[in-house]
């Protein structure tokens, strides 16, 4: 059926004949570009990806790739994909989710997919908003935020989607803004030759209902004081002058000056994403309030057990015993009966 | 002790000879009665005898001791030919305590044999089971063979070599009711005696135990005064089919006949579940089995149909199984199945509801969710299986069908049929029916929601093919093309077609059957698992004279196409069901045919002699 050959394919192969239709300036664009860009990078036959996705803006993302596609219902991406998975493990398999399509009415698939481990990869497009009923408060929405279903700011606490999926044993996750093509593509590569689940957040920018959300984070002005970018055996360091660092101090995390008037390089925290103790995960997936940088990259990628199903053997000696169970009898003709088997 | 022995023991007293035998253990939900009444199940079974079983038990596990509530009972009617129903009105009643009693008697037949548990029959048990005095000295019982006999004294007697106290005697009594059982009805004690053996291999204390207990029990019995004579079954009179049977509740047969659906399929067979009563033992019957099915245990129900489908996406025979709560969460996941037009099986083992309901007890009344429980216009087949064994051969029909025409099916079995059992001949897979799988490689003019004109069924092209890949999804698509399209004129096209094609499954229905009296007035005709009842009460009705026949329909929807000429050569059709009229409510709607209803939402199956009674009653002009 397929080929097990790397093949070289274009970014015509993989653009279906469906045009995107999301709003001038959507952050979904650009990950649909990093998504083509692993799949090409990967040598994958174009047949060998199945995508799944729920319902809402980044849900409709596998119409716009000619690949296998299955656009599902509100939150249930996951277990489409978990049952692809299971059936055909050769199959490449992505989930295309949101805030509130996998945090909200499918967050009990997302801990679950998370906890179970299965090589399926998750992109889940963070905008802090529903975007596809026009506006309404999500999951991931700060405290506070004013939309059409919260007018007088929201009651809820959000999530931090990267330590919901850490807490539910993610060996995979990543969180990326939108306009960082290079980052983009590289969490994507890496979360494609990971064994196991991974689930790269995207901080998209809404456009039309929640515009410049993350605009500290990715704003020119802003985003080497607001952010770390995450390299694997690199200090975490950040500010316009790199000056600026992360140590671990009175079991918390802690900015500090670094260098001349500051404390020495080896006191900052080098970034291990395989590090297999969650607690350095989970810092870095907490960070990133007010007073604190976002730390963005891969922040952990670890080898643990990949969910594998039992593979089938079927046998004719081992279906005569499947459906003749504990406990079974021969007939004869002339009515004698013989004991086959007994529980 | 060995069967010799027993037998020697056994011939000092007269041996009856009878036909049939309805026995009910009951007692306390942690008393072992299911247990007991496997042991006696399985020995029957390998006496080449026919029967039915009935396990009835609480939804609590441990319910407050003594309480009429915690009452669990396991019923079988044994025969020397075929058996259609657990049976009605028991000729033994084996009752642990006071409670048991109380919730059984009035099942007993008169004359019958009521077998005590005398050390339980206090007065702190008496007003548990509610009563005020002892009521083994009510006079009512006289009209029974009350045999008292301190099963928890004598189990203590009994282990007491093996130094065991009387918390242990409390937990090894059950072994003394069947021994007694044991000896009233001739068994051959060697399949119990191996079973203890097994189970028990690492319990040596335990093994003793049971074992002394079980056969003391026996010992008892053949010496006690109390005991006049016991029973044996007459030789079968019908010629037994050769060839290999076995025991098997629906439950089993459900899990089994997908596994053999898969075998002649050539499909991966694909589970998506979730625990859910009575359904969970569907689940546990094909997880035994990893060589022949991929199975997840779902996160919820949700998830557990959703897998599934995404298997059949991959090319799966995949099945989701539930019962009503699961069905009721399951049902967005069915309107995308019918959206996408992939093959889904999903099987309901009906409870009664709504809502928790009687989660362990059986009821019909989910036809109408099944049938229209979704929103939009979302046609799905409908079958539903009517004994134990049925649920065996209505997977690989319900199998055939959804590969065939693209489509999900649900099954509805019963809480009575998925915990009844029955004897059943094991088919050889060279005996069953194949169903043919074309999964579609040909990329040419390849349009994924192009239709074959028989059954409008699409081409089933799965992830993997090369120059195939195709999108689908709940949006509506455009006829043939597949492209997502909210055309209003389209819409009615693919309304119209998905109707269409389920409408099709008409043409696999074989014609429908009638039993009975060839020049009948009134036909009772049957769905689920009244098939049994039904039919031995016409059997007993046309003994009579009485002319009166009944048919048994498995597929719903579509219905027969034979099914509205039947009714109508019928001056009056009476229609039994487990719920308040909904297949009734259906034929009045599809016919204009008004049947006579029957209906019966107790948590209960239908006694025969109801059935009886409302044909005799219609029969003399009462109704």
């Amino acid at each position: 059926m397929s080929t097990t050959e790397p093949v070289k394919l274009t970014r015509k192969d993989f653009v279906s004949s469906s045009e995107p239709r999301w709003c001038v300036g959507c952050g979904c664009y650009s990950t649909l570009n990093s998504i083509f860009k692993t799949f090409i990078a990967s040598g994958t036959p174009r047949e060998n990806f199945a995508l799944f996705s729920g319902i809402g803006c980044s849900s409709r993302l596998p119409y716009y790739s000619n690949t296998y596609g299955f656009h599902s219902i509100h939150g249930r991406a996951p277990t489409l994909a978990m049952g692809m998975k299971m059936v055909k493990p050769e199959q490449s398999v992505w989930i295309m989710t949101g805030d509130g399509d996998g945090l909200a009415i499918g967050g009990n698939h997302f801990i679950h997919l998370a906890r179970r481990n299965p090589n399926i990869k998750m992109i889940l497009f963070n905008n802090q908003i529903y975007g596809l009923t026009k506006g309404q408060v999500s999951p991931t929405s700060p405290r506070g935020t004013s939309t059409k279903s919260s007018p007088y700011g929201s009651l809820d606490r959000p999530f931090q989607p990267m330590t919901l999926a850490l807490g539910a044993g993610a060996t995979f996750v990543a969180r990326v803004p939108d306009n960082d093509n290079e980052m983009l593509f590289a969490a994507m590569d890496a979360a494609n030759k990971h064994d196991g689940v991974a689930i790269i957040e995207v901080l998209i920018n809404c456009v039309i209902f929640n515009d410049a959300a993350y605009e500290s984070l990715t704003g020119k002005e802003s985003r080497a004081d607001r952010t770390i970018r995450l390299e694997a055996g690199k200090p975490l360091l950040f500010g316009k002058n790199m000056d600026k660092g992360i140590r671990f101090r009175d079991a918390k995390a802690e900015v500090v000056k670094v260098g001349e008037g500051g404390v020495p390089l080896s006191e900052i925290l080098v970034h291990d994403p395989s590090n297999l103790n969650s607690t350095y995960a989970f810092m870095l997936a907490e960070m990133g309030d007010s007073e604190m940088p976002m730390p963005i990259g891969i922040i952990r990628s670890i080898k643990d057990y990949v969910y594998t199903p039992y593979t089938c053997k079927p046998t004719p000696e081992g279906y005569k015993k499947a459906m003749l169970g504990g406990s079974a009898w021969e007939t004869s003709a002339d009515g004698t009966i013989k004991v086959l088997t007994k529980e | 002790m060995s069967e010799q022995q027993l037998s020697g023991l056994g011939a000092r007293k007269p041996i009856k000879e009878i036909s049939s035998a309805v026995i009910r253990f009951a007692g306390d939900s942690g008393d072992g009665m299911q247990l007991v009444g496997d042991q006696f199940t399985n020995t029957s079974a390998l006496s080449g005898e026919y029967f039915a079983t009935l396990p009835d038990y609480p939804s609590e596990i441990r319910a407050p001791l003594g309480t009429v509530f915690g009452i669990s009972g396991f019923q079988i009617c044994i025969g020397s030919d075929e058996v259609f129903t657990p049976g009605d009105l028991y000729d033994v009643l084996i009752a642990m305590n006071p409670a048991a009693l109380k919730s059984n008697l009035r099942s007993v037949a008169k004359g019958g044999i009521i077998l005590i548990n005398e050390d339980s029959f206090n007065p702190r048990n008496f007003e548990k089971a509610g009563y005020k005095t002892n009521p083994l000295e009510d006079p009512a019982l006289s009209a029974y063979n009350v045999i008292r006999v301190p099963m928890t004294t004598l189990t203590g007697k009994a282990i007491e070599e093996v130094g065991l106290g009387p918390k242990d005697a409390d937990r090894c009594k059950n072994f003394f009711s069947l021994g007694i059982i044991y000896w009233l009805f001739n068994r051959n004690p060697a399949h119990t005696l191996q079973w203890i053996n097994k189970k028990f291999a690492k319990k040596e204390q335990y093994l003793k135990a049971n074992t002394l207990t079980f056969n003391a029990a026996m010992k008892y019995a053949a010496e006690n005064e109390m005991f006049k004579q016991s029973f044996k079954l007459k030789k079968s009179s019908t010629k037994i089919k050769a060839g290999n049977y076995r025991n098997i509740t629906g439950n089993q047969a459900a899990g089994l006949g997908l596994i053999a659906a898969a075998q002649k399929s050539g499909l991966k067979l694909f589970l998506g579940s979730y625990p859910i009563t009575p359904a969970t033992d569907i689940l546990h019957e094909i997880v035994k089995h990893p060589d022949f099915a991929t199975v997840l245990q779902a996160e919820d129900e949700i998830a557990g149909i959703g897998s599934a489908l995404g298997a059949a996406f991959g090319g799966a025979l995949a099945v989701t199984t539930t019962s009503g709560p699961g069905l009721s969460l399951k049902s967005e996941f069915m309107n995308l199945a019918v959206m996408v037009e992939l093959p889904l099986i999903i099987v309901d083992v009906q409870r009664g509801g709504p809502s928790t309901g009687l989660a362990t007890k059986t009821e019909q009344a989910d036809l109408l969710q099944a049938l229209w429980g979704r929103h939009g216009e979302s046609p799905i087949v409908v079958m539903a299986a009517s004994t134990p064994s049925d649920c065996f051969n209505i997977m690989l029909e319900a199998s055939k069908v959804a590969i065939k025409y693209m489509t999900p099916v649900i099954v509805l079995t019963e809480a009575y049929l998925g915990n009844g059992s029955e004897v059943w001949r094991v088919p050889g897979l060279e005996e069953l029916p194949n169903i043919p799988v074309k999964f579609r490689t040909d990329p040419n003019n390849y349009l994924p929601y192009e239709r074959n004109p028989e059954t409008l069924a699409r081409d089933w092209v799965i992830p993997g093919t090369p120059g195939l890949e195709h999108r689908i999804g709940g949006i509506e698509k455009e006829d043939k093309t597949g492209v997502l399209s909210l055309a209003p004129e389209n819409h009615e096209i693919m309304v119209g077609l998905r109707a269409g094609k389920v409408a099709k499954v008409a043409q696999e229905i074989p014609p429908t059957e009638v039993y009975g009296a060839k020049d009948a007035d009134l036909l009772v005709l049957g769905w689920g698992s009244t098939a049994g009842v039904i039919k031995h009460a016409v059997r007993k009705l046309n003994q009579e004279g009485l002319k009166v026949a009944c048919a048994h329909i498995r597929y719903i929807n579509p219905m027969p196409p034979d099914l509205e000429g039947l009714l109508r050569k019928y001056k009056k059709v009476l229609l039994p069901e487990n719920n308040t009229g909904q297949l009734r409510f259906k034929l009045r709607g599809d016919y204009l045919i008004d049947t006579i209803p029957l209906n019966k939402v107790q948590g209960q199956p239908f006694r025969i002699d109801e059935i009886e009674d409302k044909v005799r009653a219609i029969l003399g002009g009462q109704s």
